[in-house]
Formats: C-alpha cells, structure tokens, sequence
C-alpha cells in the first residue's frame, strides 16, 4: 500500500491505496465521485478527463499514486456556484445526446480554452481528438467550444 | 349527491401557495427547446449503471475463452476461492440448469437453426469472449485477479470465420444440428426473369458488408439488488429494452416475472448494442439469487468488443436490369448474413429488416431476393443502427451510381427518373411497403443547390483535365427507411414474438403539473425533452410543468423500449393519444362544475369554456385540483382525468432525404478526405428541430465510420484483431467534417403527429454517398469499387491494380501499440 | 481492465531511482509518464513485479542551454517541450513531431524520455532524435554514458539502455546554417499511432541543399534513416525535381512490418511520398 494526498473539487484526501488503483477508480470507487466515468481501457476515448493540476489527464492511465500532491478537477467540481460557461454552452448548443462523453469532453474543451482562448473550428477539432463521442458527429460540440469561448472572452 | 360544496381545505392551500400551474398557449412542437436531461450530464450528477453501489455488493468478473473453437476438457474454478477477498465461482456446468438459453425472439423460418445458448459455455466454446466461468468477489480488483487463477483446459477445434467456407459445412459451428446454415429466406414479386431476360442494361455487383462494432460509449453494466427473502429481484443494466428484459428474464431463469424489476438508469448510448438479453444479466439474476447479496458487472472495452453484439457483416449479390434509358426493370439480391457463433435476441431477423427495403425509392417491375443466415465462430452480429435497412441502402444506392456509369447518366438523373413522384404517394413498393408520403424531388433539388452540384462537376473536370494528384469525387444517395417499428400485426406476420405499440400514461398532479410515464427507453435521444413538447402542446400546460418518467419497468410497467427509429412516431404519438384522453375526461369534469352540457365545452390550450360564455373557464390545473380533491364531480364519473393509451402504428413511417458528399482523394497515398457534406432529410413533422439535427449529425458520423473507418477484423484463427480502440478506428472530432443540414417537412399520414422518426436516417444515407464519392473521384483512373471501409491503404490498391483494394491483412498477434505487440520488452519508461 | 499488483518505488533523486531500480531486479518497469505502460498493464501485457515511478524525480525534468546543445530531461513532458522556448529556438522539429503524438491530455502525462525510451518503431518522436543526431545520457550505477541515437534503438521496444540503467537526457545539437524541418505523419485518424512518419531537416546553401536528415517512423523494427535519399540530396540542386528523384530511394534499406494498418508494399511507397513531401517543404519548396 502507498499514501496518497490529493486535493480533489477542492476537498483534501489522505488515504491508503494499492499502488496499482488507477486515478479513475480512486475518484469512483473510495470516493464516491461518480462523475467521471471509464468508457476504454486504451486511453483512446477521454471519457475519464479530469484537469489534474489545472491540465487535462486521462484518469484511467493515471495512477492515484502518481497523482499524490496534486489538485484535480472533476465535472463535478467544475461550477463554482454557477455552471462553467463550457457546461452551459454544452447545453445551449446541444452539444451532448447520451451524455456518457460529457464530463471529459467538457474538461478537455476547458484545457483547449486555457491554452487557446480563440481557437479555430479546426484547433478546437484537433484539440479534442482524444476525447471520442458516438452520438453527436461533433459538430454541436466544436459550436459549443467556440461559444463558451466568446462568452469567458466576454467575462474576461 | 352533486350539490356544490365548499372548496376548502388542501384546494385553497394549493391555490394560496401559488404552486397551481396555468395554462401555457405557446405552441411547443416545432420549437428548438433545450433539453431538460442535460442539467445533470454536464455536471456529472447522472446515474450510469456502474455508478449504483449498495451495501454488501460484490463484484463478478467473466472469464473469457481465448479460442474460437474448443472443447471444454476440464475447469477448475476451486484455485480462485483460494484468492483473497473471493467469494466464489462457477463453472458453466454448476450453474447451468438455473442459466438457462439466452433468447432469441425471432424465428424467421419455421425450420431455422436455432442452436441452444448458454449464458457461460459448458461442454463448448464458439468464439473468443464465450463466457467460461465466474468470479465473485469484494471488489473488481480482486475479481480480475481471482480470474487468472481458474484453470481450463481446451481440445481446439477448427474456427471458421468466413461465410462461404462455412457454407460448405466441413466445419460446423454447432455440430449437432449438422449444418451452418441458419435459415434461408427467399421472397419475390413480380416476373423476375421476365424483367432480366432481354434487358438492354445488366449490372451486377458483390458488395462486403463489413463487421461493425456498435461502441455505445458507455459500456455495458449490470446490476442486481435481491431482497433475499421475498425472492426479489431489481436488475439495474446499460440497457435499450427494460420491458422486454423482464419478460425475457423471467422466461429465462424462471424467476416469476412479478419478481422482477428492470431499470435502465441513465443510459450512455445503445445504437442498437443494447437491445439485447445479454448472458451477463442472467448471470447477475443467478449470481444475486445464490449468493443473496448484490452483484455488479461492468466490462471492460476490449471485453465488450469482444462480446456484445457487432453488427452488419454480409456479402450482398445484386443485379440490376434496366432499359437503355435508364428505367430500372428489376432487381436481383441475394445475401448472406453472418448470425456469428449464436442467435442473440434478433440476430436472424436483422438482414431481414431489409429485405424490403432494397428497391429503395425506386419503382420496378420485378424483384427476388433471398438471404441465407450463416454460422460463424465470430461474435454474435444483431441491431447496429439502421439494422439492416443501411445495407439495403447501401447496396441500392452504390449500384444505382454503377447503373449510370454503364448508361453514361447523371447519377442524379438516372434516380430522378426512377423515383416515385410526389404525386404518385401513397405508392405500394414492389417489395410490398406501402410508403405514405414523401417528396423525393424536393429534398433534392434543395440538396443539389445547397451543395452547389454544377460548380463541383465543374470543378471535378477540371481536376481530372490537369491531372491533379488530388481528384474530387461527388457521391449520391437518396434514400427512404421503414421505421417506426412496428405494427403489430405486421410484426406476427413475420414470425417475430413480440409487438410494437407503445404506451403513454399522463398523470396530472394536483398542483396542475404533469407527469408522462413513457414506455419508451431514450439514451440520448431526448425523449423527456421531446415527450414534453408533446404533452405541453396537447394540453396547453407550460413546457417546464412536465416531469417524462422512464426505464422503469415499476413505474413505467409496460412498453417495447427504444430501437428501429420507433420512438416518436410510436411512443410520441401515444403521448398525444393519451392527453386526448386527459382532455376528455376533463371536459366531463369542467361542464359539471362549470354547470354546462359536454357539448358545450371548448377546449383550446389548457382552458375549457363555455361556448357562449367566455367568462366561464376552467383551466386543466384547476380541473386536475378539482379531481384531487374530488369533492365535486358528476355522478357515476370515475373522479380522475389522468389517462392511459396504448398506440399501435398502422404502418410503419418513411423518413426519406438526399445526401451529397464530396471527397477528396489524394492519388498518391489514396487518403481520402471529405470536403463537404449535405443533407437534406424529410422526417415529417419535427417536434424539435434541433435534436432532429443532432440525431442526423451523430447518424451521419457513424455512416462515415462505416464508409472510411471502422471493421472488425478476424484472423483465420478467430481472434478479434481490431480488439481495442487502437485498432478499432472510431473517427474524432478532427477526423470528421461539418455537415450542412437541411430538411423539408412532408407529414406522414400514418399517424395524428405527421411524425417519421430521425435516428436511423444519417447512418443509412450517409455509407454510400461517401462511397460512391470516394469511387466518383478515382474511376476515371481505372477504379469501380473500393471495399469498406475506404482506408487509404485499400484506395491505393484500388488505383494500382484496378481492384476493390482486398481484404485488410489480418495476421500477426494481437495488437497494443504502434505496431504488432504480443508483448512488451523491458526498458518501458 | 485492472492492472495486475506490482509493488511500488517512488524515489525523489535520480539516486535513489537508480538505487530502487537495481533492488527490483529484472521484472521491474520504470514508470514515466505512464501512457504506453499504464495501457499495457491494464491489458494486463505486462507483470511487472515492481515499478519505478520516476514522478518525483525532479532533477529529470526540464531543458537548460548547454552551450552547443539544448538538453532535455528525459521526464520533461511532451507539453512543456512544446512551450519551452529553447526547443522552439532550436529544435523546431521535435516541436513539430511532438504536437503529433497521442492527444492533448496524452502529451501533458507522457514524457520525451520515456516515448524514446519504450521505442515503439511507430513512435514519432524516436526518428526525430534519430535525423537530428541527438545523443542520449544513460546513468547506471557507475556513472553516466552517451549514447548518439544512431545507437540508441537496437530492435523492436529494445535500446541500449542495460538492466540498472536509466535515460536521464537528451541532448539536441543546436543546427548551424539555415535549416529548414518537417515532421509528416501519416496515419488513418488524428489520434493514431503513425503508419508512416518522416522527420526532415534540411540546411540550405547558396540554392542547393547541403545536407537533408531523414528519420524515418515505422520503417522496421527501429526508427531509421533514410541514407540513400540523404546522400543523394546532399548538394543537390533545391528543386522539386531533384527531391522527387531522391526521395524515390527513401524505402531503401527499410524492412516495414505488414500489420491491420499497411502492408509492407503501402508502407514503401508512403516513405517514398511523404519523404518528398517532408523534403520539400523542409527545403521551402512548393510543390
């Protein structure tokens, strides 16, 4: 067993883990934080993004162990009191059916944003080629992207 | 008995608090609402199955065969109870009786093969991922550890993976019943030969259907919590079909279906995946009953790619005869539809789902087909969006573009002249459909000048002219589905055991707000947001009072779940049905306390009035008050306005449309590249546009998938090579283009809402115009077919030698990694 | 899937790392950034009895100027190479096939060292250290070594790193002259591994081309260079037809596997064609 010391949506956790427990089962299964869900075991689909010291990280191919000392970020603490302009850009656009993708897809657009606060169709497209969606072509979700960007442009 | 009495008591504290709801005149159907079910996915508040935990719940795990085909000699599970924190584990044979055979719900030949199913394999197994033994244990860890402990040995017995060798029967995949071939299934109308022989014009073609891998993002999971004592069960699963589960499970393990509750919580998308009985859930009712404790099963990708359902994989034959002016005489199709190792719960009646639907939009003289279903040790095939009615569309749209290359037509021509007219409907097919309603013209024409047809053609010749290493191709496909699945009549005509109504129940509360209980099981199609325009809209309540209540077979208890496009244009539309009935029963309440005759009330979005007397309302909230309160109402009136209705479809609906696609493909890595997309679809009445447009966009990208991506590949030996999603290609954001979507609205006449159904349409139509456009682009160079998916690899062939572009090498080992990895050296950092 | 256990070091010095590493005998794995490996022992493809995360060592992290080379730690992630502003600077090529590899999220976990340290032939960045000649730092037990790329990558997923041993920099020579680079990835959809890679620099002189460097992703069991076309660039005329002719020799030499992704005959002819491309837009050439 190893100690690990995390900060997660703002709650501080010290806990003993198997070295081997993936970052994504930690949140899931010591912590109750459900919201962030697994969808492939090849880090391919992103489902499981979290911003782990305010930078995009697919949970599953993260060990909790490596994540000791950090600060992570799931969907579920994204608001701050109000929705995040990308949850609620999500909406207004439409850019989730199943909604099983969101969670990732919402905090790797949020990553995209914060290193490129004004991307093109096509950066937002290439930003989020690791986080895959089944149902909804992408096209709603790279609108979504462009309209939560000039929303925080807005804020900013 | 009906003397007035005062309203006092809970009324006046309803009314005091403001809580009543009021009429809402605004029209809903039609409008882009934002969807209610969004609140909680985007802030991960949902409920996905692997996210139910209850105290005690204990975790199993499957132990999966390597091999395709073998004897099972001997499984040891006892060395796994000896791992810690194991609570136990099964072989098949100990838990065989209670398993049971997993269902098969359609027999399309009273003589189909319809070999026995067992949940977990006991004597032999048939394809990589057949079920062997359980682990149950504390936790998923110690499950998948325990699982490396059980031992099993296999006498291997030859796989057969492709379907004309499997034909011949010199390896059988179930060697009791003496042949592969599942049932053959012919229809014909018309003279056929008659309509060949002589015919100016013959082509004929073998198109490959490849294997498809659904990939619902989420992947299945299944729960169950007993209440040991009472025998009851409640299996919580990644599922389309709750109502259909609990029958099914209940006939399967025997378990008394009262016993039983299913509930599909949120669901991560199903593309047809999860509309099936699966052997995991059986396991999980087994597990729960013997162990008395909870039991979860969640798999993991590459196990689900292993073991839920793949979809299409057919070789299709067609041959199309026509005049030298393009008018079609007949049609020709015969198919061979890969069942793979067993018949899951539709698996033989999906190649049948299109058997009509071959001829398309398009009128003939005569038309055969036939379709053999095949026995493989592959994975089981059933519903994968479209099921069935996309290789129709598919075959029928490719060879219409190779009808007017060998006519040196238009392909937009050749189907003008072939189409039914506007006019012409309703039209009776020559495979029997009778389409209601549709206006192929116009969704063309709208097409055509969005996509700018001329300039492209335009543009391509040029291309061509100067030789560009990069040549554009323009793809066709106008297409029409039947769904709306399914009336029930039609459906026992078929053989298939169950029916296809839909039922709506709308309670109206006392607060004047409303709740719709749906039959109908959404995982992400937006049924709550949708159900409510409905409801809204019939009984004049605002959007925001309606509560959609679902997947649930103890609140919701009856319906056949959410599949084949059939949502709206069933379930919708008994929605609609059902607040006609709250409408009814209301108005018997409103002229008895409006002191009036029945046939003086009118009723227009949520008031009741007296003619005559515009003053003398009664609104649907304070009527349903009224009702709750039931201190005034007419003799021999049951004191309730909520409602039920069961709608059966009389037919099924025809979504048509038009898409236009042109690629780009460059001639020396034969990469091809969609440059743009059009669509123009009719799905009749729209109830919200903007998730109709969501629905064709996500159809759209999985039609693509198919035409560039996707295929599940099989080495001889019957090992799933594209076994994760490193070799299984689901396409990115940065791999798909923006579509251009249009529609034009042609109501279906079928049912009161004038509503088609829009969750098919994109994955039908979108296959073969990419297709055709990747073909279009290099066939001056030589080239008349490139195999799906179109990689580049297989286009550059096609350009080399003129072929299809072959089979994808499936040897080596399977793959993690860059390259082929069976395992990894030492140095990893 | 769940990995299976493994026991667990985490040392905070390359010291310690190297002291953990040679008590953990032959089964152990280091533990970069974790996104090749993490995926393996998920698949459960890899037992390792223990695993060195090198995390917390954070003297492996980071560039620094030194002098004629521009040396990165072997635990510097794919994200900082691609903000660091001495690797833009100077080692534009590197940029260029990072911001290739995996996706946004992959390149903040995975490091430089450890994608060349697990050399996977389909992985860019090993033929980029190939073509520009980097030199990796090896440290074992007794002391450290440099090892030129050319020397680096044995066989497939082999390196010369020895048992006991760990990658601890690489070193970019900084180019004199006018070098212009490409990195050309082709692969079936953007997250994927490359089917074919070419990372190319090329130094201009006086309307020739003086020197090209051609490294070559997954062209065999190893990154390769593409000697021939080299030679033949070197001093050729800079135009489209003298790149054509010397990118028609890049598959020289080459023993591509066939795999679901291309068969050998595909992956000959894409070297050919991406190296002309590579070329020419490294040497400021239009098609």
């Amino acid at each position: 067993m190893a100690r690990v010391q995390m900060t997660v949506d703002g709650i501080r956790y010290d806990d003993e883990v198997e070295p081997r427990l993936l970052l994504v089962h930690y949140l899931r299964d010591r912590l109750g934080l459900v919201g962030t869900p697994v969808g492939c075991d090849t880090s391919n689909c992103g489902s499981c993004t979290v911003l782990l010291d305010k930078r995009s990280a697919k949970s599953c191919t993260v060990l909790a162990v490596q994540a000791d000392g950090a600060q992570i970020t799931t969907i579920q603490g994204l608001a701050d009191g109000e929705w995040h302009p990308m949850q609620q850009a999500f909406k207004e656009t439409h850019a989730l059916q199943c909604g099983y993708c969101t969670p990732g897809m919402i905090l790797a657009a949020v990553d995209l944003l914060q290193e490129n606060p004004t991307p093109s169709d096509e950066e937002i497209r290439h930003g989020l080629e690791g986080n895959l969606c089944r149902c909804t072509g992408y096209q709603n979700i790279v609108t979504a992207v462009r309209t939560a960007a000039a929303e925080m442009g807005t804020q900013a | 008995m009906t003397e007035k009495v005062d309203t006092s008591g809970i009324e006046d504290q309803v009314i005091d608090s403001g809580e009543l709801g009021t009429p809402d005149a605004s029209p809903q159907i039609g409008q882009g609402r934002k969807r209610k079910e969004d609140a909680k996915l985007v802030t991960g508040q949902t409920t996905w199955t692997d996210n139910i935990m209850f105290p005690g719940m204990l975790h199993f795990a499957v132990l999966r065969s390597p091999m395709a085909h073998a004897r099972i000699s001997r499984v040891d599970v006892r060395p796994a109870l000896d791992r810690p924190g194991v609570h136990a584990a099964f072989s098949g044979a100990d838990l065989a009786a209670e398993l049971g055979s997993l269902p098969c719900a359609w027999p399309v030949t009273t003589d189909m093969v319809a070999p026995a199913h067992p949940p977990i394999a006991t004597d032999e197994v048939r394809y990589v991922g057949d079920a062997v033994a359980v682990v149950v244990a504390r936790d998923r860890y110690a499950a998948a550890d325990a699982l490396e402990a059980i031992e099993v040995d296999y006498d291997p017995l030859p796989a057969v993976t492709d379907m004309e060798e499997a034909l011949k029967d010199e390896v059988l995949v179930h060697a009791d019943k003496g042949t592969n071939r599942c049932f053959v299934w012919p229809m014909e109308s018309g003279e056929v030969d008659a309509a060949f022989d002589g015919a100016p014009v013959v082509v004929q073609r073998r198109f490959i259907q490849q294997r498809l891998i659904p990939t619902a993002m989420e992947p299945r999971a299944v729960v169950v919590a007993p209440i040991a004592a009472a025998e009851e069960f409640t299996l919580y699963s990644a599922t389309q079909i709750p109502h259909v589960l609990r029958v099914m499970l209940a006939l399967t393990t025997g378990i008394p279906e009262q016993k039983i509750r299913v509930v599909a919580p949120d669901v991560g998308g199903g593309f047809g995946s999860k509309l099936d009985v699966y052997a995991e859930e059986v396991i999980a009712m087994i597990l729960a009953k013997r162990l008395g404790r909870p039991v979860k099963w969640t798999e993991s990708r590459s196990e689900g790619y292993q073991t839920t359902i793949h979809g299409r994989d057919q070789i299709q034959d067609i041959a199309i005869a026509a005049d030298r002016d393009g008018r079609i005489r007949g049609l020709k199709v015969d198919i061979k539809a890969d069942m793979g190792a067993y018949l899951q719960l539709i698996t033989p009646g999906i190649p049948l789902l299109g058997a009509q639907m071959f001829p398309g939009i398009y009128k003939m003289d005569a038309y055969r087909f036939t379709c053999t279903g095949v026995f493989t040790t592959k994975t089981p095939t059933d519903a994968y969006r479209g099921a069935g009615r996309p290789e129709a569309t598919f075959a029928i749209e490719r060879i219409m573009d190779e009808l007017a290359v060998e006519l040196g037509m238009d392909p937009v021509e050749l189907r003008r002249r072939n189409w039914i007219r506007h006019e012409e409907f309703p039209y009776t097919t020559i495979a029997g459909h009778t389409y209601d309603t549709g206006d192929y013209e116009a969704a063309t024409d709208k097409a055509l000048a969005l996509f700018d047809y001329d300039g492209l053609r335009r543009e391509q010749q040029q291309r061509r002219d100067r030789r560009d290493p990069v040549q554009l191709g323009i793809g066709v496909s106008t297409y029409t589905e039947a769904c709306g699945w399914a009336p029930s009549r039609i459906l026992g005509s078929l053989s298939y055991a169950g029916g296809g109504w839909e039922r709506a129940s709308i309670r109206m509360l006392p607060t004047g707000k409303v709740e719709v209980v749906t039959g109908t099981t959404p995982h992400g199609q937006g049924h709550v947001t949708c159900w409510s325009q409905i409801a809204a809209d019939a009984l004049g309540v605002p959007f925001e009072d309606v509560e959609v209540i679902h997947g649930d077979t103890r609140s919701s208890p009856m319906g056949w779940d959410t599949y084949g496009s059939r949502s709206v244009s069933v379930g919708g539309v008994a929605v609609h049905k059902a607040a006609e009935r709250v409408i009814e029963k209301a108005r018997t309440m409103a002229a008895h306390l409006l002191e009036a005759s029945e046939d003086d009330i009118e009723f227009d979005k949520g008031t009741f009035r007296v003619k005559g007397s515009p003053e003398a309302t009664k609104t649907i909230q304070e009527l349903a008050l009224a009702t709750f309160a039931a201190h005034d109402f007419p003799t021999d009136f049951e004191p309730n306005i909520n409602a039920d209705y069961v709608y059966d479809p009389e037919n099924f609906s025809y979504p048509h449309g038009t898409h236009l696609c042109a690629v780009e493909v460059d001639t020396e890595t034969g990469f091809p590249t969609i440059r743009s997309y059009v669509c123009v679809d009719d799905v009749g009445t729209v109830i919200n546009p903007m998730i109709v447009e969501g629905q064709i966009h996500g159809g759209i990208a999985q039609g693509i998938g198919q035409a560039l991506f996707e295929e599940a590949i099989y080495d001889a030996a019957g090992n799933l090579v594209t076994g994760t999603m490193v070799d299984y290609l689901v396409p990115s954001a940065a791999d798909l283009p923006s579509f251009v979507t249009d529609r034009t609205e042609t109501p279906a006449t079928s049912n009161p809402l004038g509503v088609k159904g829009a969750g098919e349409a994109g994955a039908i139509a979108a296959t073969p115009a990419v297709v055709n456009a990747v073909i279009d682009a290099i066939r001056h160079l030589g080239v008349t077919d490139v195999r799906m998916p179109c990689t580049p690899e297989r286009v550059w062939r096609a350009l080399q030698d003129g072929s299809d572009g072959g089979d994808r090498a499936a040897g080596g080992t399977v793959a993690y990694g860059g390259a082929q990895t069976a395992t990894t050296a030492g140095g990893a950092q | 899937m769940i990995p299976a256990s493994f026991d667990y070091a985490a040392p905070t010095s390359l010291d310690e790392a190297l002291r953990a590493l040679s008590a953990a005998g032959e089964d152990a794995k280091v533990l970069a950034g974790g996104q090749s490996l993490l995926p393996l022992l998920r698949l459960r493809l890899a037992y390792p009895s223990v695993v060195v995360d090198l995390g917390k060592v954070g003297e492996l992290r980071g560039v620094r100027d030194d002098g004629d080379a521009v040396v990165v730690g072997a635990m510097t992630t794919h994200y900082e190479v691609l903000h660091d502003p001495l690797v833009r600077e100077y080692v534009g090529l590197l940029v260029e096939a990072t911001a290739t590899v995996a996706d946004p999220a992959v390149r903040h976990r995975g490091t430089l060292g450890g994608a060349l340290a697990h050399a996977d032939p389909a992985g860019d960045l090993p033929a980029v250290a190939l073509a520009l000649d980097a030199q990796l730092v090896v440290a074992g037990a007794s002391g450290r070594r440099t090892v030129p790329a050319r020397e680096f990558f044995r066989d497939y997923l082999e390196t010369a790193i020895e048992p006991g041993e760990l990658l601890v920099e690489v070193r970019f020579p900084k180019p004199d002259g006018a070098w212009g680079y490409r990195y050309e990835k082709f692969h079936r959809v953007a997250q994927a591994w490359a089917i074919v890679g070419v990372a190319c620099a090329v130094r201009r002189e006086n309307g020739s081309i003086a020197e090209a460097r051609i490294g070559l992703t997954n062209m065999g069991t190893t990154p390769l260079r593409a000697t021939a076309t080299e030679a033949a660039l070197r001093g050729a005329a800079a135009s489209v037809d003298a790149v054509r002719a010397a990118a028609e020799q890049a598959a020289e030499g080459t023993s591509p596997s066939g795999d679901l992704s291309a068969q050998p005959d595909y992956r000959r002819h894409l070297a050919r064609v991406l190296t002309g491309r590579a070329v020419r837009a490294a040497a400021g050439l239009s098609a």
